[in-house]
């Protein structure tokens, strides 16, 4: 079985966000970039069926910025065996990443593609599933747990009401949630034998896929501050802050 | 069971400016050392924090086409003023009578941030290898007694030290030459100053806390390649220490806070000095109506030569901040400490190729212009322990009359940590409230600085004695470690005393203040920490 890996390069989770002044992005400036965090539990999840001799070769790809090579070469360091960095240097909204990886998929022939469930910039939630409508495969999206049986694989799914296990057949989409599994970290000697598996470099533009954005991004802002809390001295005065300030009741 | 070895010529402890610059000039000098630099930061950079007014002397050295290379080394220094302030009043010193060590004319404002990520390209271009998120937590010994390198720390153990299920035990690192770059207070440096008696006759060291805000400000506020430094209030004549704002690039202000770790007020607390001072009116009329976008605070090094330790042991080297190379009166140590590291790899080279003892370090390092700026400035720091006016005064005959050359030389006395005075025979002192757009709240702050540590992993603030805090420093001093964290990790609630780990910002000023010397810092699991920016 070959498994392809989307990986995404985004401003680590511990950073704090800063808008631009002029509302026309968040500031990237020598922040600290990081893997987004649910496609960390996608690698983690496809070595894992690799170690236990279900999968046989692990591809990692990521689309962006000459940079976001990093993200491929930190998946290489805890055990995809080779990358793809497909070039961009400008934004690309989840239908043009879908149509990319889609092409990659044709070439690659994988029998699983694994994606985090969504990025943590853009929270679209939107390029598993996209992928998945035009490859016309099954998906199993939200994955907390799967388990790969011969020519199927059951997938437990976080869903609102619970967890829902579905069965899906093979090739197939599984977008990966947090609680998949915990992502090892990367050894200093395999890190070392990352820098010399291949990656291979692709350009956005040459694949002959519309990527073009469709979406009009108007305005970034952020959050309203929220106000400070304050204490009240018994619940009548709750009750009556709760009616008369608030709103609420 | 021994754990996996890599052989390296060279391994160096932290990638800042002193040990990138060994890495550097070594493979300059010799394409075929191996040289692997450890950094406990999760990537270069994120521990680095400096105010920082550069001076090039050392870079020009080490990459003397730093300009057309693109280094992160902008904004040159246009206009200076140095201000004494009162509580409400301020005198401004004339330049022209700044010590010429003062003068800034010459150099630049920059991130050294943002200057180490671009050494670390050119170094990573020379064939180093920098393998950030890997803290050096051990050093290992020869049985000959010799440095034989160090290990990585075990990751992924549960806080009472249990093995999680992502266990990865750390590595052995060994190396002809181990170098000890980890700047002020390194928790290695620490270890090997003392089994070496590297400090035997020394001085005490001398050590200060240093904050730094990063805003942005209206234009008209702004005055690109301004360099303001103050002395005086709210600091008492006693507490040593002022302030530094940098008009840089990008209409930001880099605005600072310096405070010398022999203050003797338990109830001192630097960081809301630092927020005070911001609310003098000559400071307010700068911020007002700015964002304050970043915040930071690291320990720093002031001991000068008084105190410097010999720099070499077998097997060796001690370098930068973490020897205590920083020219106080300068208020500079990036220069000096690269300088270090630059004759650290040319006496490396000569010691793997010649076996040339590592002492020779010292000699080198005595014959270059780094120390002899030291040297030269030595008598500064120790005069403004009779207060901040006597200070003044001797530093102008010390540095204008005479040129750092009075054939005497002053010594520190204390230790930092001793130089506490009982909580019931001082005053306390109460701060304003901070009014959350010129001043802040720690919790606010350490936001900022993107801390995070791993959950349930062993705490990496140690205390020697786990009952200390409340049966002897919270008596005796109201136990200041509520009060010199800058980020409010010590904690006192219900008689119990709370160490907050995961907010640790690596700064190192409990490992110094803690008056019994009862706190040590020890490395956390890999990529904790502060994430600085353009720090």
């Amino acid at each position: 079985m070959k498994i392809l890996v989307a990986v995404k390069r985004v401003i680590d989770y511990n950073v704090q966000i800063r808008v631009k002044e002029d509302g026309s992005g968040v500031n990237k400036d020598n922040v600290k970039m990081s893997t987004n965090p649910p496609d960390d539990n996608a690698i983690e999840e496809a070595v894992r069926l690799k170690e236990s001799g279900k999968a046989k070769e692990i591809i990692a790809v990521t689309i962006g910025e000459e940079k976001a090579q990093e993200t491929v070469r930190k998946a290489l360091a805890v055990g995809a065996d080779r990358g793809i960095h497909v070039k961009s240097d400008n934004y690309i909204e989840p239908l043009g990443i879908a149509k990319v990886l889609k092409k990659i998929v044709e070439k690659e022939k994988p029998d699983l593609v694994f994606l985090g469930k969504q990025a943590i910039d853009d929270d679209c939630n939107q390029t598993g599933q996209m992928l998945a409508a035009m490859l016309d495969w099954p998906q199993g999206t939200f994955a907390s747990k799967i388990e790969h049986k011969d020519k199927v694989i059951e997938v437990t799914r976080e869903v609102d009401e619970g967890l829902e296990t579905i069965q899906i057949n093979l090739p197939a989409i599984i977008t990966c949630d947090l609680r998949l599994n915990e992502p090892r970290f990367a050894s200093l000697p395999n890190i070392m034998k990352a820098k010399k598996k291949p990656i291979e470099q692709l350009n956005a533009k040459d694949l002959g896929v519309d990527i073009t954005n469709r979406i009009q991004q108007i305005k970034v802002e952020e959050p309203p501050k929220r106000k400070s809390g304050i204490k009240v001295a018994n619940v009548a005065e709750l009750i009556s802050k709760l009616k008369n300030e608030a709103k609420v009741i | 069971m021994s754990r996996e070895a890599m052989e390296y010529d060279v391994v160096i402890v932290g990638a800042g400016p002193a040990g990138l610059s060994t890495a550097i000039k070594l493979k300059q000098i010799d394409p075929n050392i191996s040289v692997c630099i450890l950094e406990k930061g999760s990537e270069v950079g994120a521990h680095i924090l400096s105010g920082n007014v550069f001076e090039t002397k050392a870079l020009d050295e080490l990459l003397p086409k730093w300009q057309e290379e693109g280094a992160p080394v902008k904004t040159k220094v246009s206009k200076e003023k140095f201000l004494f302030l009162g509580k409400s009043k301020s005198f401004s010193w004339p330049t022209w009578l700044l010590p010429p060590v003062q003068k800034n004319h010459k150099n630049y404002i920059i991130s050294l941030a943002n200057l180490c990520r671009w050494l670390a390209e050119q170094a990573e271009k020379l064939g180093v290898e920098i393998f950030p998120g890997f803290p050096a937590s051990e050093v290992l010994y020869n049985e000959n007694g010799s440095i034989k390198g160090v290990a990585t720390l075990d990751m992924g153990l549960d806080k009472n030290g249990h093995k999680k299920d992502t266990y990865q035990e750390g590595m052995e690192l060994h190396a002809k030459v181990t170098v000890f770059a980890e700047g002020c207070r390194g928790h290695l440096g620490k270890e090997i100053i003392k089994k070496y008696n590297l400090d035997n006759g020394k001085n005490p060291q001398q050590y200060g806390i240093g904050f730094k805000e990063i805003w942005e400000v209206n234009e008209k506020q702004h005055e690109e390649g301004l360099v303001m430094h103050t002395t005086g209030w709210p600091l008492d004549n006693k507490t040593y220490g002022g302030s530094f704002v940098y008009h840089a690039e990008k209409k930001q202000i880099y605005i600072g806070y310096v405070i010398g770790l022999d203050y003797k007020n338990p109830y001192l607390s630097p960081f809301d000095e630092f927020q005070r001072f911001k609310t003098h009116k000559d400071i307010r009329k700068i911020l007002e109506g700015g964002k304050r976008i970043a915040f930071g605070a690291r320990a720093l090094i002031e001991g000068g030569i008084q105190s410097l330790p010999k720099m070499y042991m077998p097997g060796g080297l001690l370098i930068g901040c973490d020897a205590g190379t920083l020219n106080m009166t300068k208020i500079k140590g990036s220069h000096t400490a690269m300088k270090s590291g630059i004759v650290a790899a040319e006496t490396i080279v000569e010691n793997i190729k010649n076996k040339t003892d590592l002492s020779i370090y010292e000699k080198k390092f005595r014959k270059c212009w780094a120390y002899k700026e030291l040297y030269a400035v030595r008598n500064v720091k120790p005069s403004f322990s009779w207060g901040l006016i006597l200070g003044i005064i001797f530093t102008g005959v010390d540095q204008i009359l005479f040129r750092g050359k009075l054939p005497f030389t002053l010594k520190h006395k204390h230790a930092d940590h001793k130089s506490l005075e009982l909580a019931n025979e001082t005053k306390k002192i109460e701060y304003p409230k901070p009014d959350g757009k010129l001043t802040f709240d720690k919790t606010s702050s350490v936001y900022l600085t993107g801390t995070n540590h791993t959950e349930n992993q062993p705490v990496h603030l140690k205390l020697k004695d786990p009952n200390l805090p409340i049966n002897y420093t919270l008596k005796k001093y109201d136990e200041p470690a509520q009060r010199y964290c800058p980020v409010g990790v010590y904690e006192v609630q219900q008689e119990k005393f709370v160490i907050n780990s995961q907010n640790c910002i690596h700064c190192k000023t409990c490992d110094i203040k803690e008056p019994s010397q009862n706190i040590i810092w020890v490395a956390p699991e890999g990529g904790g920490g502060p994430k600085y920016g353009n720090m």
